[in-house]
């Protein structure tokens, strides 16, 4: 197992490598540069030239790449165009929002998409089976914003139930050491601070999870129909097992696997940033700020987030990956 | 009789008093604003975003300030001043009994260590993205290091005394004292500068970023609200100065005050309505209705400072001739535009500045729509109709002045193509493209386009669109370039406001574009706001705002 994890993320040089090869030449495809965003309605021709020859962006690209794979090296990736923030700071601000908004949504969509899936699967082809569908549909064809934009006018401008935009009450003084709220509220015991942030990320959450939600209560169903009419778990049966014991040891167990690389893969999407969620509630996280970083074309953002979004996906993965080992021991790794 | 006396006191005192509580402020509180982005930082003397200046707006204040709600000046750190026969020294006599946020005194010396620090800004700080406004105002730097950059306005500051500080510039100019209200010239702590590395900056990946920590966590003003907090993407927090030089005025008016940025429209509305914020900037005009229906909360109007125009580029044929610029004048049915697609905040423009500056003639040639005029003009010229022009749109972008570009295109190719005009049609993202094709004149004869003001001075209109060649307009003009010379170089407002009446009349003479429109932006708020002036610029004071009741 140990030379499994070392040897994956060995991997991860060439594929980061790759991936800062991309993104560097695919930005600079891109027309314009970050001088006409800089400068905006007072970008005179004279004033372009002047910056892109200060700034170095008429050298020649391979030049330009490799001082981007030196300051790298540095863990420098660089100050961001539009806001003047060193892009690491900007990341240590932004994605524990991003995280947290995930999880939230990953929880939501697991507590409700798993049990949703499973019942459906264990009723097949009855009423709570294709109400299971019709949510899924539903879930997968109602466009994020579009159900952001409603459950916010549901929930808060007409019932006042719960907030609609950003992470916290602006008013409340909180400390939040590691910036993620729920986890800084819960640390510093402010349960005041741990309620307003919980009742931030409802709407968010369910929006965002949304999709997750019908594509696990469609793969948990497919999974557990299959998984249920394997030989062993009909043994398991023949042999006197108590209906809730053959599910827990032997159906879910076994159905766990591709689920959970669902969970996994989704849970990396989530990640790489909300953005139509993030601009509907105002959600400072890595998904509006890379949208924004395209239009200003923001180059050191764009080369940084991605970069690191890149790193982060590739670990979930790995993580999931290991996870199958503790799903189910027979898988070993070598 | 004694009874209804009795009860009818009763009655009236009751009155009295539910009439006293309606009308009643709250003391203090916290006002919570929402503006459509973060502010970059937090040293005004660095930035040239409206947000960036509506935060330092609270904290800082220069020696002149704009009149609430308008364009033209008042004293504030500078109680008078005068110039000398030249015009090119400016006498500032100095507020008394003012301090800094740190404790340190205001002074003619603080004055000075302010002015010498822009003058002597050098390395990144010449960067046109990190001091836009002073190289706008000053031109250049105690020793340029960037090809662009002319010969400084400004010469020297002297402290004469603790409360009397003398500028000299280099030459006559009189936009010079309306520009000191921008809050880029703001009076700075000289102490806190020095403490928190406010001269300290680099370059890095083509970016300016300031390395010391003032501009990020300890601004230090003279304003009637000191620093207290900023978390980026989420909230600016403010508090009262209870050292105020002026805090008798606000005794009432909030005592702390949170910015935040919300830069969708809607969320930012749908927080209002929530009760999340109590005043949110930039409201869509099409959500102004939403807040005037809503019980608990009201419009406010910002002051029309802005134009919208379309440029007729003099380089280019046809639009090189002059009747054919009169008959694309005489085409274009602004009124329509600005009835169908303003919802009523907009007026129509006639002239290249909105008419609350000075300077604004109220007899410049007009050119109502007339379509048959415009054939007739186009066959004066020896033109065969159709004329064919290429007209510009921007796509992906809303401007204050100009909230649909694509409609408002639509709407004036109609109009011109009813006057004798075939009309080619070509649109850019506005960003990159548009705006830079625009400033180089490669965005065909006609094209959409238009200026938000950044002080209070016909200079940042015509100054910025005519006074020098500019690529966008296409053309040279002795007479306009010498009336807005004079006009710069002249210090009494009075004889500036005749100049720039006559440069309007012959501007709209020649036609280097139409003008269309001025917009009133709108603002939602809680009805029980009191005191709040919204700016022309957008930086409007927030400091004085109270509560009140319903």
């Amino acid at each position: 197992m140990l030379r499994y994890v070392v040897r994956r993320l060995l991997l991860l040089v060439p594929i980061l490598l790759g991936v800062s090869v991309l993104i560097f030449f695919w930005i600079r495809l891109l027309p314009g540069s970050p001088a006409e965003s800089l400068l905006g309605e007072r970008a005179t021709p004279e004033l372009v030239a002047a910056y892109k020859e200060r700034y170095g962006l008429d050298e020649p690209i391979y030049q330009q790449y490799w001082k981007y794979l030196q300051s790298i090296a540095d863990f420098d990736f660089g100050v961001s165009v539009a806001t003047h923030r060193k892009v690491t700071e900007e990341i240590k601000d932004r994605f524990p929002a991003t995280v947290e908004l995930a999880v939230a949504a990953m929880l939501f969509a697991t507590l409700f998409g798993l049990p949703l899936g499973f019942i459906a699967a264990k009723k097949y082809g009855g009423v709570i089976d294709h109400a299971s569908l019709f949510i899924s549909l539903i879930g997968i064809s109602v466009p994020i914003f579009f159900l952001a934009i409603i459950l916010k006018y549901v929930f808060a401008v007409r019932l006042g139930w719960l907030p609609s935009v950003g992470r916290i009450d602006v008013t409340i003084e909180a400390e939040h050491p590691t910036n993620f709220y729920v986890l800084d509220a819960i640390l510093t015991r402010d349960w005041a601070t741990l309620w307003d942030a919980i009742k931030h990320l409802i709407l968010p959450a369910i929006a965002l999870g949304s999709i997750p939600l019908a594509i696990l209560a469609r793969i948990t169903r497919a999974s557990v129909l299959d998984v249920q009419n394997e030989d062993y778990v009909r043994t398991a049966r023949a042999k006197g097992l108590p209906p809730m014991t053959v599910d827990r040891r032997h159906v879910l167990r076994n159905a766990m696997l591709p689920i959970s690389t669902i969970i996994g893969l989704q849970v990396g999407l989530l990640l790489s940033g909300a953005v139509l969620t993030e601009t509907v509630f105002a959600w400072p996280g890595m998904g509006s700020w890379l949208r924004d970083a395209i239009f200003n074309r923001d180059y050191p953002v764009l080369q940084g987030g991605i970069l690191f979004l890149a790193f982060v996906f590739v670990m979930v993965n790995l993580v999931v990956d290991i996870s199958y080992a503790f799903i189910n021991p027979r898988i070993r790794y070598s | 009789m004694g009874r209804a006396a009795v009860k009818f006191v009763l009655l009236l005192s009751a009155a009295v008093m539910a009439l006293g509580v309606a009308g009643a402020t709250e003391k203090g509180g916290t006002l919570v604003f929402a503006g459509a982005a973060d502010p970059t930082y937090l040293d005004p003397a660095i930035v040239s975003d409206g947000e960036s200046f509506r935060v330092a707006q609270q904290i800082f204040e220069g020696l002149v300030d704009l009149k609430p709600g308008r364009s033209d000046i008042r004293p504030m750190l500078a109680k008078s001043w005068k110039t000398s026969k030249d015009g090119k020294t400016w006498t500032f006599q100095l507020q008394r009994g003012v301090k800094f946020h740190d404790g340190t005194p205001f002074n003619a010396a603080a004055v000075c260590a302010n002015f010498n620090r822009w003058y002597n800004f050098s390395g990144p700080f010449q960067d046109a993205s990190a001091t836009y406004y002073y190289q706008a105002i000053f031109y250049g730097f105690k020793r340029n290091e960037v090809s662009t950059l002319s010969k400084p306005l400004y010469n020297s500051c002297r402290a004469k005394g603790k409360y009397t500080a003398i500028v000299k510039l280099n030459k006559r100019n009189g936009p010079f004292i309306m520009a000191l209200a921008l809050p880029a010239f703001a009076m700075q702590s000289p102490t806190a500068m020095a403490k928190y590395g406010a001269n300290n900056a680099e370059i890095r990946n083509g970016t300016f970023y300031p390395t010391g920590d003032y501009a990020f966590k300890h601004p230090t003003g003279t304003g009637p609200m000191k620093f207290s907090e900023w978390t980026v993407g989420q909230r600016v927090v403010l508090v009262k100065n209870k050292q105020y030089w002026g805090k008798a005025q606000y005794a009432k008016s909030v005592d702390r005050l949170i910015i935040r940025p919300i830069s969708n429209n809607t969320a930012r509305l749908q927080a209002l309505q929530n009760q999340e914020l109590n005043i949110a900037d930039l409201l869509a005009p099409q959500d102004v209705g939403t807040v005037q229906g809503n019980s608990r909360l009201k419009v406010f109007n910002r002051p029309s400072f802005n134009v919208a125009y379309v440029t007729i580029n003099s380089a280019k044929a046809p639009t090189n001739n002059i009747l054919v610029r009169r008959a694309i004048a005489h085409g274009l049915d602004r009124q329509s535009v600005v009835r169908a697609f303003y919802a009523g905040r907009a007026q129509v423009a006639h002239e290249f500045m909105p008419p609350s500056l000075f300077g604004w003639a109220k007899d410049v040639q007009k050119y109502p729509y007339n379509p048959e005029r415009a054939k007739s003009l186009l066959r004066q010229a020896g033109l065969s109709l159709p004329v064919e022009i290429e007209f510009w749109y921007p796509t992906g972008v809303t401007r204050p002045y100009m909230p649909d570009p694509k409609r408002n295109f639509e709407a004036f190719s109609a109009s011109l193509e009813q006057s004798g005009f075939k009309v080619i049609a070509k649109s850019a993202p506005w960003r990159p493209d548009y705006v830079k094709e625009v400033n180089q004149g490669t965005a065909g004869n006609l094209n959409l386009i238009g200026w938000s003001g950044d002080y209070g001075d016909p200079d940042n209109f015509l100054g910025t669109f005519f006074q020098e060649y500019n690529p966008q307009f296409g053309f040279r003009s002795a007479k306009i370039t010498n009336l807005l010379n004079r006009a710069e170089q002249e210090t009494v407002v009075a004889k500036r406001a005749k100049l720039y009446q006559e440069a309007n009349r012959e501007i709209m003479k020649f036609l280097p574009g139409v003008p269309y429109a001025h917009t009133k932006p709108a603002i939602g708020a809680e009805k029980r706001i009191r005191n709040f002036v919204p700016a022309v610029t957008g930086s409007d004071d927030l400091f004085p705002v109270e509560f009140g009741g319903q």
